[in-house]
């Protein structure tokens, strides 16, 4: 006795029909069409994009503050003068600093620090003690701050070659950079989920008009525009989801194969997910699924006004 | 067209689906002209016109269908016969007049209430539309579908059987004859047991024997109560029904509506 391997195509068709379909509003859309890979392509390559935007507002946020942090209390002198002097004008400022109400501590950098702050420039192993170069003295705040103009003009009386920076001239622009950034990332996201809704609503325009021809028997049967809509929505609410999970996964790879922090240095070092800011990313496709559900919801009823 | 009195209203108690039958004379306020008609008209035309844009189709038509009447419709090719029938299931809406559907003005119904109009109206299309991708079986029970009502597989069987079609319920559409397509809407369309059944040329593409196999089922709706209305070219069909039933002749000319004499 001879095994049937297959099942008749009628029988196929009943069950696909009767067991894969399992909402009804569902299976009176056809299910094939160019649109169903075109929606999900393009919740995938948003949300990919998505991901690289939220690394980068995280990254950005997180620059801003340790930016913020970390030279918002502190200060530099700088001392150029003739290499006899600046041992007696390095003293000199460092007795005015320790007077000085406000400050917490003032140190001079020594040359292995001078050489290691120049090594991105100059390379290793720089003869810093046979160079012209500066002496640095970094000055730490104690929190009730101090008269940087009164400080600024002993320190010209005191040693003339000494020159003091609170770091307010270009620590405001860095600031505010990487807070402009962290808001363009952001912007990117709103843009980026603008730009899926959009072409979820072409793919759903689409995708009513080629099926106009179903739309007209169902509004003939008695079919509630409610109920046409549903099946539109709830296909393109799923097909965006998993479109964005996939893209999110993606973009959450992506975002790991990253070089390390140790690897590469500055700006990149940042451009990550840290701790539970992994778990963000996969907020993104729920949320694509409900920009779809919204588009498709306003595309399919604004479509049936027009078709029927 | 004045008014539409038929005898299977009269054969029937004096009500329909609770509804109370009553004499009533010049229905339509601004009519002076007394009418017989018999109740609550499911279907009711009041000086109606409709324009395409191309000129007038249709012009100045007044009727009621009465529950439970039995009507056929002849004229000419583009006499406007469809467009009769499609102002009747609010598929167009008149350009001048009223059309009431179940009492409600159709320029008054919402989307959902044409729907659910609609629930009461089977219609066979000439063209037969059907959702190509799904069983017939399945296109069939289509309106219980969208009614959120499930179709007993025996009472499907046995329609689909009646129109000989029970061999073809896995088959999709595209499968199917021009005949076969016929019978197919002529099916869904009554499977809900709708009050009033509008049939488009519904044995246009039929064989005699299947034709009068058609026609006996929606006599039958009509013992039943339904209200029928068909368009068709077909004297032969016409006379066989007029035969069976009291059915009523109505013919489109020249843009209006008569009733057709007794040379049918």
């Amino acid at each position: 006795m001879s095994l049937q391997l297959t099942l008749p195509p009628q029988i196929t068709r009943l069950l696909q029909h009767r067991i894969f379909h399992a909402s009804p509003a569902d299976s009176v859309v056809p299910p094939s069409g160019h649109t169903a890979w075109l929606t999900s392509f393009t919740a995938g390559a948003m949300t990919f994009l998505a991901v690289f935007a939220l690394a980068l507002s995280l990254a950005s946020g997180r620059l801003a503050e340790r930016w913020a942090g970390a030279l918002d209390r502190t200060a530099t002198v700088r001392i150029a003068a003739a290499s006899g002097q600046i041992d007696a004008q390095t003293k000199a400022v460092l007795a005015v600093l320790a007077t000085t109400p406000g400050i917490a501590s003032a140190r001079a950098l020594g040359d292995d620090e001078q050489r290691k702050l120049l090594e991105p420039w100059f390379g290793p192993n720089l003869p810093v003690e046979s160079l012209p170069l500066p002496r640095l003295i970094e000055v730490t705040e104690d929190g009730s701050g101090y008269d940087a103009e009164g400080l600024r003009q002993r320190l010209t009386a005191e040693a003339p070659g000494a020159v003091f920076d609170d770091h307010t001239r270009w620590r405001k622009p860095l600031a505010t950079a990487a807070s402009r950034l962290r808001l363009l990332g952001w912007l990117a996201i709103a843009l980026i989920g603008l730009t899926m809704a959009a072409m979820i609503t072409l793919a759903a325009n689409a995708s009513l008009a080629a099926n106009a021809q179903v739309i007209g028997v169902l509004r003939l049967v008695g079919a509630r525009d409610s109920y046409i809509a549903r099946a539109f929505v709830r296909r393109f609410t799923l097909r965006a989801f998993a479109g964005a999970a996939a893209g999110a996964l993606g973009g959450m790879l992506g975002v790991a194969l990253l070089p390390s922090a140790d690897a590469a240095g500055a700006f990149m070092t940042g451009l990550g997910f840290h701790g539970a800011g992994w778990l963000l990313p996969l907020v993104l496709p729920p949320l694509a699924g409900l920009v779809a559900f919204a588009a498709t919801r306003a595309a399919a009823f604004r479509k049936l006004r027009e078709l029927h | 067209m004045e008014c539409v009195a038929t005898k299977s209203a009269i054969s029937k108690p004096l009500s329909f689906r609770n509804i109370p039958l009553r004499l009533v004379i010049g229905a339509f306020p601004g009519n002076s002209r007394p009418r017989l008609e018999w109740g609550i008209a499911v279907i009711a035309f009041e000086n109606v016109a409709y324009n395409y844009g191309g000129g007038e189709l249709l012009s100045d038509i007044s009727l009621r269908l009465a529950p439970g009447s039995f009507h056929f419709l002849t004229g000419p090719s583009g006499a406007g016969k469809t467009t009769f029938l499609k102002l009747c299931y609010a598929e167009l809406l008149p350009t001048a007049g009223h059309v009431t559907i179940f009492d409600h003005d159709v320029h008054g119904l919402t989307r959902d209430d044409v729907a659910m109009t609609r629930r009461r109206i089977g219609v066979v299309h000439q063209d037969c539309q059907f959702l190509d991708h799904l069983p017939l079986s399945a296109n069939i029970a289509l309106p219980l579908m969208v009614a959120g009502r499930a179709a007993p597989q025996g009472d499907l069987s046995d329609l689909m059987g009646w129109v000989g079609l029970d061999r073809l319920a896995h088959s999709l559409p595209p499968q199917l004859s021009g005949g076969e397509r016929q019978r197919a809407a002529l099916a869904r369309a009554i499977i809900t047991g709708p009050d009033v059944i509008l049939a488009d040329e519904p044995t246009g593409n039929l064989d005699w024997d299947m034709s009068l196999r058609l026609l006996t089922l929606l006599v039958e709706l009509n013992r039943m109560g339904k209200t029928v209305v068909v368009a068709t070219h077909d004297l032969n069909l016409i006379r066989q029904a007029k035969s069976l039933t009291a059915a009523r002749v109505l013919r489109i000319a020249k843009r209006r509506i008569q009733l057709a004499g007794a040379d049918l």
